[in-house]
């Protein structure tokens, strides 16, 4: 059973300089890449306390698709780390965890959006920028991936800190990432990786001071 | 809290439904025998792209458990319902739903061939068929509601089911804050242990509802549900995005 207080830490040994890719991706910007088969990709929290808003899909079918309840249901465990598979809508092995120097990450909590953050903040925040936006806007300028709104499900939150409590409470509380530590993943399936690098500025998911991620890529 | 009932039927164990729901009625489920699971989503009839969303639900009254008092609200910021009675004091929307394959491990295979309308059904596919009705299909699926089951998580994040959640009689009740399509399984929860597959069927009554008093209990539980309900109701005097 995977433990979300005592937080594994799990080091990689792949070197930056070997990356296929590096690339660096502002707060309020999207990234959306088809990562291959075998290929394993970082996202480096570069300033710390950054949450990345993150959707999976099958890249040669993409209404299969990362399901976070499907996930913390086959490991029994609300929270991923290392050692997490990321499994699909249809059943199958997605994606694996397989290095985290944060040790925690959230997906309960969600994306922004706009409308959402008139109920959570105040209704004349209606126009301040929001994950969903990125993503609406990732969709619109990438139709040969064949998403829509209706593929924009539930996320991975990277690097955010959402617990839980035994009675049924939930709270979003400040990171618990800091800068340089990241988190891996290795994919099982050639896999659309939709990332959103939030833009909030009302709460302390990424410390009220959205800052760059950066992703990397290596062959397998 | 609501009147005279103006519908009441049962819709048996391990089957699925869907309907629309106008806003201003109250849907009221009962579990006769205990043990019953509901598998729920929401679309908004007009626009399925608005949807029932868990994360934002859940973030949005700093809730994991949903119980009297909780809204469920849809992607735009809106409300679908409101839990204006609940009996039970948990029901989960984190566990999902049961396959085909979680199905035959737990509980093995039943056809129709063989076994009739005493089949065994999952909760995925039940809801694929319900959504194909109004030309949607697994792109449209978002996590679910498990009406009257308890996922309950320890300081660690490990899930736990409670099976005595939902005892004889337990009942929950839904008003709707907009027009609502509903879509329902009663297929078990996915991680109920139970060693035979369990089938529970479901009492539902729909009566009209109340006027929402200025004092409302929902829409006064948190800043957030009066915002919410703000939202709501700019879009039903037709203002809303």
């Amino acid at each position: 059973m995977l433990s979300g207080n005592k937080r594994m830490i799990k080091e990689s040994k792949l070197k930056s300089d070997n990356a296929l890719v590096r690339a660096n991706v502002l707060a309020g910007d999207y990234y959306i890449k088809v990562v291959k088969q075998g290929q394993i990709f970082r996202i480096l929290d570069l300033e710390g306390n950054q949450a990345a808003d993150t959707l999976f899909y099958n890249a040669d079918n993409p209404s299969e698709r990362y399901s976070a309840i499907d996930t913390i249901r086959e490991q029994g465990n609300l929270y991923l780390t290392a050692g997490s598979k990321l499994f699909s809508n249809e059943g199958n092995e997605m994606l694996e965890i397989v290095a985290d120097t944060c040790g925690r990450h959230d997906t309960i909590g969600g994306a922004c959006a706009t409308e959402s953050n008139t109920v959570r903040y105040a209704l004349e925040k209606k126009c301040m920028h929001a994950c969903r936006d990125s993503w609406m806007l990732a969709v619109a300028e990438n139709e040969e991936y064949g998403l829509t709104k209706r593929d924009i499900t539930h996320n991975i939150n990277f690097f955010m800190n959402v617990p839980v409590t035994n009675e049924g409470g939930l709270t979003f509380e400040d990171g618990i990432s800091a800068p340089g530590k990241y988190v891996e993943l290795k994919a099982a399936m050639d896999t659309i990786v939709l990332i959103s690098n939030c833009p909030q500025l009302n709460n302390p998911c990424n410390g009220y001071n959205p800052t760059p991620i950066e992703i990397l890529i290596w062959e397998k | 809290m609501s009147k005279t009932v103006l519908y009441e039927d049962e819709i048996p164990g391990g089957t699925h439904w869907s309907m629309l729901m106008r806003k201003g009625t109250t849907l009221r489920l009962v579990d006769n025998q205990g043990g019953a699971n509901v598998g729920m989503l929401f679309y908004n009839p007009l626009n399925y792209l608005e949807r029932y969303n868990a994360p934002d639900t859940l973030k949005c009254q700093h809730t994991f458990k949903l119980t009297r008092g909780h809204c469920l609200y849809s992607d735009m910021g809106r409300i679908f319902c409101s839990i204006v009675e609940d009996t039970l004091g948990w029901h989960d929307t984190v566990g999902g739903n049961t396959t085909k394959k979680i199905v035959k491990i737990k509980w093995g295979e039943r056809n129709y061939q063989e076994y009739r309308n005493d089949w065994y059904l999952n909760g995925y596919d039940s809801f694929l068929v319900e959504l194909a009705k109004y030309g949607m299909n697994e792109r449209d699926m978002a996590a679910n509601l498990n009406l009257f089951s308890k996922v309950s998580a320890d300081d660690d994040g490990n899930l736990l089911f409670d099976q005595t959640n939902s005892k004889n009689g337990a009942a929950i009740t839904l008003r709707f804050e907009m027009d609502t399509q509903v879509i329902l399984h009663t297929c078990p929860h996915p991680m109920n242990p139970a060693k035979d597959y369990p089938k529970v069927p479901i009492v539902y009554q729909i009566s009209e509802a109340e006027s929402l008093a200025e004092n409302d209990y929902c829409r006064n539980l948190c800043d957030e549900n009066q915002r919410g309900f703000k939202n709501t109701e700019l879009y039903n005097i037709g203002c809303g995005c």
